[in-house]
């Protein structure tokens, strides 16, 4: 007979720091620059040279600490973690094992069954590793070392999730804060959030846990979900058979739906971690943290709540608004000039998500001004312009920050009002279409909408629409 | 004093440590570091309890960089102490995981 299992998940989330520069020395860690341009003896590993602790690492460090409710080690020193890869000029990765910079702390995620804390061991500052790449002509294998020394925060949760859908709560309510936090911009796509599942089976109603595999090779939240899934299923099958789960570390393949083992665990005695001689220890005083706090941000959750509050928005607008810090910030600006919040929050969320989702750009990309916003708002709000050419005019500020105001007198974009003019251009419209207007008359009153679009037009989109309808049927 | 080095321990340092020892190595290896562990083994007549232990010989904390790339390209000079290179990477016996 088929047991019935619990499934218990822990994470290890990694992090990349939007620091400048690496953490131990002053090479840039900016994405996709050619191999080995962003390296020095520090980040190569050559001998004697020192590594020297960027104080920005620290600050991020403590920032994302104080958010996710730890308590810090004021006094928090870095470790030797030694393994041979090429992926490691140092052979070995200067961590933190003893006395890592927080630890106990939670996050707390929406679930069915209510609000859930998910408890954080630790974070720990350490440094990334090169990237290997296999050459299939030379069978050799290539190391570029631009990523080597590129900060990172390890998040350590405790095992208390249990399901995918908890573990990608609690992972989006990480990337959130950190988000929001400016801490990184925590794309899993490209490597700079990456989450590791540790991953046990125990029977329902057993207090001690089963043997956990580690997973690894996960970027996306479809792949964390799909791999889960998948060693549920094949640690249960193995139990079921009365077999043992290995501990071990498993690649999951996206493409295949299939993960495989790729080596056993190593025990951390194996890693011989000892503390790092070449870096002096990182004293904390009160004051530094204290400083940190108070310069913590209002997170997406208060923010959503404070805009259904202040500008009665619905709580999926105020989500929509507040999902990115640059889009909150354009909102709020925005609102304030123009004093249309609600107009504002349209903007935003309908032609603003919907441009960036064409072009495939991310919020913090956007680059036009709240002015320029509130102005066009103001323009639409007293007929200047009618919405299809306020959408046009809205595409202009998205691309190039245009004056809304300048750009509409130069093109000459201002609605149409002018009803002897607009009479004028619907008797052409009507002379040109006498099919139509033969249908009208016949009763047929939907070809007015034919009628009207053809005035805008004849208009080049400029008529005011209603004012259109009304001249058209009282000319007809 | 207590044997605690036994070939079994030579031959997991050795995994670690990417080496192949022949017999006679491995035996003088295992002699070598017995007579180190002896050495430090005379530390343990001291009584430290209560002593913090000490990683750090002098006293002082927070030596930070300001986060400023001064740093430019150095792809050649570095490419220059890989024993070989290729399309300015590190070229190594082929690894997989």
């Amino acid at each position: 007979m088929k047991q019935t299992y619990e499934t218990i998940i822990g994470l290890e989330v990694h992090v990349e720091l939007a620091t400048k520069t690496k953490i131990f020395c002053s090479c840039s860690t900016a994405f996709g620059g050619r191999p080995n341009t962003h390296t020095c003896p520090v980040c190569t590993g050559m001998p004697g040279t020192l590594p020297v602790l960027n104080r920005q690492v620290v600050e991020y460090a403590l920032a994302v600490g104080l958010a996710s409710n730890c308590s810090i080690h004021q006094m928090c020193r870095f470790d030797r973690k030694n393994y041979f890869y090429p992926d490691n000029p140092q052979n070995y990765q200067i961590s933190q094992l003893y006395l890592p910079i927080c630890h106990d702390g939670y996050v707390e995620i929406e679930t069915e069954h209510g609000p859930k804390k998910i408890r954080i061991h630790e974070i720990h500052m350490e440094e990334d590793a090169g990237k290997l790449i296999h050459d299939e002509w030379e069978d050799c294998s290539l190391v570029d070392y631009n990523r080597s020394g590129v900060p990172l925060l390890e998040i350590v949760s405790e095992p208390d999730m249990r399901s995918a859908d908890e573990v990608i709560a609690y992972l989006e309510k990480l990337r959130k804060m950190i988000q929001y936090l400016g801490a990184s911009d925590c794309k899993l796509q490209e490597g700079s959030m990456r989450a590791d599942v540790n991953l046990s089976l125990r029977r329902a109603g057993s207090k001690e846990f089963g043997t956990r595999t580690e997973m690894k090779n996960l970027n996306s939240f479809k792949a964390i979900r799909r791999a889960i899934e998948n060693e549920q299923e094949r640690q249960a099958e193995l139990l079921d058979a009365g077999k043992p789960v290995e501990q071990e570390t498993r690649r999951w393949d996206d493409n295949k739906e299939f993960s495989r083992a790729m080596r056993s665990k190593e025990d951390a005695k194996d890693y011989r971690y000892f503390p790092d001689p070449d870096l002096p220890p990182v004293l904390i005083p009160d004051e530094w943290i204290q400083r940190v706090r108070n310069s913590l941000p209002e997170f997406q959750e208060e923010k959503a709540q404070r805009y259904i509050r202040e500008y009665q928005l619905s709580a999926y607008d105020a989500g929509l608004l507040t999902e990115s810090r640059k889009i909150a910030a354009l909102f709020e600006e925005t609102a304030a000039l123009s004093e249309k919040p609600k107009k504002a929050a349209n903007w935003l969320i309908g032609e603003t998500l919907r441009l960036l989702r064409e072009k495939n750009m991310d919020p913090e990309q956007l680059d036009f001004s709240p002015e320029h916003l509130a102005a066009l708002i103001r323009l639409a709000e007293d007929g200047s312009v009618n919405n299809q050419v306020a959408k046009k005019v809205f595409e202009k500020i998205f691309e190039e920050d245009i004056d809304p105001v300048a750009y509409v007198e130069e093109h000459g974009l201002k609605t149409v009002s002018d009803t002897g003019m607009l009479e004028e251009a619907a008797r052409r419209v009507i002379a040109a279409n006498a099919d139509a207007v033969e249908q009208y008359h016949q009763g047929k009153e939907k070809i007015l909408g034919f009628l009207i679009g053809q005035l805008m037009r004849e208009t080049k989109g400029q008529a005011d629409p209603s004012l259109a309808g009304e001249i058209l049927r009282s000319l007809l | 004093m207590t044997e605690k080095i036994t070939l079994e321990t030579i031959e997991d340092v050795s995994i670690l440590a990417k080496l192949k020892l022949d017999p006679e190595e491995a035996e003088n290896a295992r002699k070598d570091m017995q007579k180190m562990l002896d050495y430090v083994e005379k530390l343990n007549e001291l009584d430290t309890d209560g002593v913090e232990p000490l990683t750090h010989l002098f006293s002082y904390g927070n030596v930070f960089r300001e986060d400023i790339v001064t740093n430019g390209d150095a792809s050649e000079e570095m490419l220059a102490n890989a024993p070989k290179a290729k399309d300015g990477q590190y070229q190594v016996p082929k690894t997989i995981e």
